[in-house]
């Protein structure tokens, strides 16, 4: 049995991505949503594997990446915490909840838990202005969240980690 | 073999970016052949999918431009050209707005001439430098812009201060981004026009920077050096690496002797730097207005490109040799040239496995830098530490070339520096001459004589026909005339990005002594058919090599000249800005018209060629001392970044 490096297995799950989408340039969003959503992050080697399968250049899918607040570069927690910031959330009072996200988390906005586990950031307009404060958790929604709420809403997010602690999550 | 017609379309742009080309119906007086558009009051027809700024254009209007370029393709990201159109609510950016349906234009009303003015003012805000402390002062695009519409205060502000650190990291390139618009001309040059992908935006909005592939230093990424970007930027965001305040500090050193080598294509385009129309030859009032500088000798690098025909040309005909009689598999065919070293460091990053396909000769400007270190000293006793050897190129890639570490194969640096024809333009005007003005003067001796193969070296299709008129008179033993009319091997000229010339080998002469000692004769190619192609534009050059991959037409050439800039040298990023297809067609007349006035016009026929074969490299081409002074090895790079 020979070693596998991860570098080998993270191209060999590339491979089979690409194969699956094609080359074309309309296949690099797909691959790359797959890619954060297993790896909660787009790292360097990933991008230059996937410009070399695509044939366009690294500096490009670095540019995709940037451009897009749901793909990342560096990496983020296991659950992404997007809190809206935008005008009718805001006037539905999201700063309680900030606060409490803030005091939960023990982080800022925009900061990651040292244990990878959470990342907590603004989101613009999530289209939930009739029912704020909203935030998102993953792909996850939560409406007319309240401080009380949020603390619920973390804990079920921890159970998760207790419960399968080994495994990959589920979203 | 596949006989897929090789695009002409450089550019991998989506097709939303790319201009629109609804299928012509026929002429352009047929029904819906051409479309009627008014601009401001005066009626005209223009065929359908014509943009307006082209009509606008075509009927003399002056629309401004900044991230339009003609070699590129439509970005419409900068908003300056816009205008009105009449029903639409919002104005409409000319560049990008095909017409497809009668229209009516207005091109400076209030609200037209406001945009515009308050695009360049939110430029402005962004932009921090001082033109007078600036390379591009008198020659920015955003600077006459900033004239044309009148800037007189800053409406958003200005920066007082450097947002950005100054790559300097490159020996060729400087990136300062304190200076950046953001109009993605580099970005379009480097990634459809070189598919070389170094440059990208990065972030979105106002936090948009060009950047590297993880901001890395352009000295440590993939970038080929060919400085395309630089001839495109409208400011001075993307500038060469110069070193003219130490070529001065040579000059003016007693105990250096300074020896300039010239290469054909600066003398067809510095005369744009003087405001002289492009294609103006300036080659003899540039010898004197050069030594009128300083420099001690001013020498031809035709000199050493017929030596690279040589050295090339006999290379290719030992790899044949060795293919075709000694049946050995080994060898690396097609042979490439190796005379841009945009186009080399190229394929020592995307095709490290191609190589040994690579010949070994250096570029003409090394071999010179060698030549002039060990024989010219021993010839006029000088010692060689004393010597500074400094290269005048139309090309940004020279810089790093002649930093190459292994480039030292005369014990001492072969070539010191390596000037473009802007930078020269410069240092002759700090010197007070009017280039215009300047007497004409020759070169100077040994390497006096030059060569039209030399010359055309400078175009695309240039080295191949010079070793074309070379190998033809060697093998087949005609003269290239009897072939040709006046020697000229037309299929090879022109601008088309890939060109494939296929010529028949009917009958073969005797041996020429020069290269008597490498076959015994020339029977084993008699009947043969040698193929040859030009690629110009690395994102030419890619296309040849995905083909030679895929066993297209192209692997089965002999010899394929590649060029890492689109024209060749004349269109080499060291070149006057700006350039645009017509600049480079001039520029490659003057060339020709330059080789079609010479007395000698193939290389093998270059009396100083000839006597340094006598004199100093004794074992002929490709023997030992031309070995150890005129080849070089590659360094295989690849492309991850780490």
């Amino acid at each position: 049995m020979t070693l596998m490096t991860q570098q080998e297995r993270l191209r060999g799950e590339l491979e089979s991505l690409v194969a699956q989408y094609g080359t074309a340039r309309n296949a690099l969003m797909p691959i790359l949503q797959e890619v954060q959503r297993k790896y909660y992050r787009i790292d360097d080697y990933a991008i230059q594997v996937i410009a070399d399968l695509l044939d366009i250049h690294p500096v490009e899918v670095h540019s995709v990446v940037s451009f897009y607040s749901f793909l990342d570069f560096k990496p983020k927690g296991r659950f992404v915490v997007r809190l809206c910031q935008t005008l009718c959330c805001e006037m539905a009072d999201k700063d309680r909840v900030a606060r409490q996200l803030s005091n939960d988390l023990g982080i800022e906005f925009g900061q990651t838990t040292p244990d990878g586990k959470f990342t907590l950031e603004y989101a613009n307009c999530i289209g939930m202005c009739d029912q704020g404060p909203a935030l998102l958790v993953n792909d996850k929604v939560h409406t007319r969240v309240t401080p009380e709420m949020v603390n619920q809403i973390i804990e079920s997010c921890r159970q998760v980690f207790g419960l399968h602690a080994t495994q990959p999550m589920e979203h | 073999m596949s006989d897929k017609p090789i695009s002409q379309d450089t550019s991998r742009a989506p097709t939303s970016q790319k201009r629109a080309t609804p299928i012509q119906a026929g002429a352009k007086d047929a029904i819906g052949g051409s479309v009627s558009v008014t601009i401001d009051g005066e009626k005209t027809k223009v065929p359908l999918g014509t943009t307006i700024l082209e009509a606008c254009r075509e009927m003399g209007v002056h629309i401004p431009t900044l991230c339009h370029h003609s070699d590129l393709c439509i970005a419409g990201v900068c908003r300056v050209c816009v205008v009105e159109v009449e029903g639409m609510r919002t104005l409409q950016a000319a560049c990008a707005f095909p017409i497809t349906a009668p229209i009516t234009v207005r091109t400076h009303t209030a609200q037209v001439r406001r945009s515009r003015r308050h695009i360049i003012d939110l430029m402005l805000k962004y932009h921090y430098g001082e033109c007078y402390a600036c390379g591009r002062n008198n020659n920015c695009e955003l600077q006459a812009l900033a004239k044309e519409y009148g800037v007189d205060f800053f409406r958003f502000g200005h920066p007082d201060k450097p947002m950005h650190d100054v790559d300097r990291s490159s020996h060729s390139v400087v990136r300062d981004m304190n200076k950046c618009v953001l109009c993605r001309r580099c970005v379009r040059t480097c990634i459809d026009l070189q598919e070389v992908g170094v440059l990208e935006a990065i972030e979105r909005g106002e936090e948009t920077t060009i950047s590297t592939y993880l901001d890395k230093p352009l000295g440590d990424v993939v970038c080929i050096n060919c400085g395309q970007c630089i001839n495109r930027c409208p400011t001075g965001a993307l500038r060469a690496n110069d070193p003219t305040d130490e070529v001065w500090a040579a000059i003016e050193d007693p105990t250096k002797h300074v020896v300039i080598q010239t290469a054909p294509s600066p003398r067809a385009g510095i005369g744009e730097c003087f405001g002289l129309e492009p294609g103006t030859p300036m080659t003899y009032e540039m010898n004197t207005a050069l030594r009128r500088c300083g420099f001690d000798k001013i020498f031809d690098t035709n000199f050493t490109a017929d030596l690279t025909i040589i050295e090339e040309g006999t290379e290719l005909l030992i790899r044949l040799y060795k293919a075709l009689v000694e049946k050995d598999t080994e060898v690396a065919l097609p042979q490439y040239t190796s005379c841009s070293p945009g186009w080399v460091k190229y394929l020592e990053h995307f095709n490290p496995e191609m190589i040994p396909n690579l010949s070994t000769a250096k570029s003409p400007q090394q071999m010179f830098g060698a030549v002039i270190k060990t024989y010219y000293a021993k010839m006029h006793n000088i010692d060689p530490k004393d010597i500074v050897t400094v290269a005048l190129m139309p090309c940004s890639a020279k810089k790093f070339e002649c930093n190459r570490p292994e480039m030292c194969d005369s014990g001492f640096k072969d070539v010191d520096y390596g000037l473009t024809t802007r930078e020269l333009g410069k240092m002759i005007s700090e010197a007070g001459i009017d280039l215009p003005a300047m007497p004409k003067s020759d070169f100077d001796d040994p390497f006096g004589t030059a060569t039209g193969s030399g010359v055309i070296f400078g175009a695309t299709g240039g080295v191949m026909e010079a070793a074309l008129r070379t190998v033809i008179e060697l093998v087949v033993g005609c003269k290239v005339e009897d072939l040709f009319e006046h020697a000229d091997i037309l299929p090879v000229r022109g601008f088309e990005g890939v060109r494939y010339v296929e010529l028949p080998i009917t009958e073969v002469g005797p041996v020429p002594e020069i290269v008597s000692h490498l076959v015994p004769n020339w029977d084993w190619l008699k009947g043969a058919t040698l193929k040859v192609a030009v690629a110009h534009g690395t994102a030419n050059a890619k296309k040849v090599l995905d083909d030679i991959k895929a066993g297209g037409k192209f692997s089965e050439c002999h010899f394929i000249e590649f060029m890492g800039c689109p024209g060749g040298c004349i269109g080499g990023g060291g070149q006057p800005i700006p350039t645009s297809p017509e600049i480079r067609a001039a520029r490659a007349a003057a060339i020709y018209a330059e080789d079609a006035d010479c007395e000698v016009r193939k290389s093998h026929e270059n009396p100083a060629v000839l006597k340094i074969y006598n004199d100093f490299l004794m074992e002929g081409p490709c023997g030992h001392l031309s070995h150890k002074l005129l080849h070089t090895g590659y360094t295989a790079r690849g492309k991850y970044i780490s």
